[in-house]
């Protein structure tokens, strides 16, 4: 096992102001007893709404935050007491924050990553020639950090966290605010990197094609407790997430309640839209394209996907 | 510090350097306004000499002028304010990223502020010192012991400097906001470390006070060595009492730093 966490649970104290000088302390558990383990090459999808504990859970693994209760070992280490070893071993992107150095061009940051790694040069340069081409990091390696686009840092976030060749990768949120170009770039990339070299890869994510593109498995954590580990299919089944297709009548047409295996769930503008919620098990959207289509002329359409706070939701439902 | 160390720390100093010396008009600035401070300054400083019969606490008027630019200069090398970049971290929680890294996390900013000052020794310091000199007469050390052990004696004083401002940058851990106390280390580091006047012209009890903080060892000593008022002895007692202080602040900062991990809460997602 590459990840063993038993019981883990981290409590942080929140205070809130109760009025002009009293403060109140609230104990909040942002992780709640949980309990799993990642074997090698694995790449799990780790989702949960806001505030589930994901962001602390993956501080914890890497050492950077102490659990009040439970234990931890990532690489056969303890992250807490080993985190420099530790960190020889992992690569981690936060989403959120940059490892690179801002005011130094991109190129920089690569060269002084090689030498905090301590990877000798014949190891560093075809590692990032490889991800610079992959990447199509050429163009701005020269340019400062601070005057990056998102999508551009983003990629050299990602070299920067891969260039010692990790063990294990942890993506916190590695698509936040990426245009669907750069993330579709960034998911290809990382199915590479997963084929040719067998990296275990712990993601969360709010983007379920980010999960569905990379994650054979998947953890879904609700108020800090594990509430379901398996695949997406099997999630999918047990929650039964639907799609919905949006369609634009023409004119306004009367509410479209008997197209087979869909549910009406929303008219809006006296019937000039409708929306359709369905399950793929039970029909698929061209079906029920053509049957919209028999009854009422259509204008426009869109389907969409289940999102991962719905899935979620409906998880913490049933 | 092993030889593998050393490879990441030089990489880290080289940072250092270049990421400061991206804003060179900033440089200008800080320069311009560093030696207008020292025109000032001296201007004092010989006004009370002349009241005091031309000499003041064994300074004559060009030990004064060596005193105002060495300090003029020296400042920018060592920084004693507003440097709250390891603050800033802990609070926004980019912290996470410098621990995150397989090294260790004081000699890592270490580096990076050695880096940092070989600039400002370059970029700021030179030019103040070289324009006093010219215009009001400079002291050049005569004993070789003081040139040899001078670039020691500055490398200590930034290093002392570091390691106090990397304690009272810690101190975010436990207050998150530390604007207040920054401004307050300012002050006192100033007065005490001989930055706004020499420590000498200090009543007694207040040099007392002095000598009994790291300060003096972050301006005033490696001043004293330039201007002649540390002689035979005390000049190897002025770099051993760096060294010194350097173990030891270095030292405390590791123990709260490690204090400080075992409770860290990063902040923020």
């Amino acid at each position: 096992m590459i990840v063993e966490v038993a019981d883990l649970r981290r409590e942080f104290v929140v205070r809130r102001r109760a009025g002009r000088l009293r403060r109140t302390r609230d104990v909040v558990a942002a992780v709640d007893g949980v309990t799993f383990s990642i074997s090698p090459g694995e790449c799990v999808g780790y989702i949960g709404a806001n505030g589930a504990g994901k962001s602390t859970t993956i501080k914890m693994l890497t050492g950077i935050l102490v659990p009040t209760s439970g234990t931890v070992r990532v690489c056969g280490l303890d992250p807490v007491l080993q985190r420099t070893a530790l960190a020889r071993q992992i690569g981690v992107v936060f989403g959120q924050r940059s490892q690179l150095w801002w005011d130094l061009p991109l190129r920089d940051s690569f060269r002084l990553l090689a030498a905090i790694h301590r990877l000798p040069a014949s190891a560093a340069q075809p590692r990032l020639d490889e991800c610079v081409a992959l990447l199509e990091m050429e163009p701005f390696l020269d340019v400062p950090v601070r005057q990056l686009s998102l999508g551009q840092r983003m990629r050299g976030e990602v070299t920067a966290a891969l260039l010692h060749s990790p063990e294990l990768l942890v993506l916190d949120e590695p698509t936040i605010g990426l245009d669907l170009l750069s993330k579709e770039r960034l998911r290809g990339f990382l199915v590479r990197e997963r084929r040719e070299r067998g990296t275990t890869v712990l993601l969360t994510t709010h983007d379920l094609p980010d999960i569905e593109r990379l994650c054979e498995r998947i953890l879904v954590v609700d108020h800090g407790r594990v509430a379901f580990d398996g695949t997406l299919p099997a999630l999918v089944a047990r929650v039964g997430a639907e799609r919905v297709l949006v369609v634009d009548l023409v004119e306004p047409g009367p509410a479209l309640t008997d197209v087979p295996g869909t549910t009406l769930r929303l008219v809006e503008a006296d019937g000039l839209r409708q929306h359709l919620a369905f399950r793929q098990e039970e029909t698929t959207a061209a079906a029920v394209v053509a049957a919209v289509s028999a009854r009422v002329e259509l204008r426009d359409l869109a389907v969409t996907e289940p999102d991962i706070e719905d899935v979620v939701r409906r998880i913490y439902e049933s | 510090m092993s030889l593998a160390a050393a490879r990441p720390a030089a990489a880290l100093a080289g940072a250092g350097f270049r990421r400061w010396s991206t804003y060179r008009q900033a440089a200008v600035a800080g320069v311009f306004v560093n030696t207008v401070f020292g025109v000032i300054k001296l201007s004092i400083l010989l006004a009370v000499a002349d009241s005091a019969g031309g000499t003041v606490a064994g300074y004559d008027r060009i030990g004064l002028s060596t005193y105002a630019w060495m300090s003029q200069g020296l400042i920018a090398v060592v920084v004693i304010n507003a440097w709250t970049e390891l603050a800033d971290r802990i609070r926004t929680g980019d912290i996470a990223v410098d621990l995150a890294r397989p090294v260790d996390l004081q000699l890592a900013w270490l580096a990076a502020d050695l880096g940092r000052a070989v600039w400002a020794l370059l970029s700021r310091a030179i030019v103040p010192i070289l324009f006093g000199a010219a215009l009001f007469g400079f002291r050049v050390p005569g004993n070789p012991l003081v040139l040899v052990l001078l670039p020691v004696s500055i490398t200590l004083a930034v290093v002392v400097s570091f390691a106090c401002r990397f304690l009272v940058n810690l101190a975010a851990f436990w207050l998150t906001e530390i604007r207040g106390l920054v401004t307050f280390y300012f002050l006192v580091a100033g007065l005490l470390g001989g930055h706004l006047v020499p420590v000498q012209l200090f009543p007694g009890w207040l040099q007392t006070v002095a000598y009994a903080t790291p300060f003096p060892a972050i301006i005033q000593w490696p001043i004293d060595l330039v201007t002649g008022q540390a002689t035979g002895w005390a000049v190897g007692g002025v770099v051993a009492a760096q060294l010194g202080w350097a173990v030891v602040l270095l030292g405390l900062g590791r123990l709260v730093l490690s204090r400080a991990t075992r409770r860290l809460v990063v902040q923020g997602g």
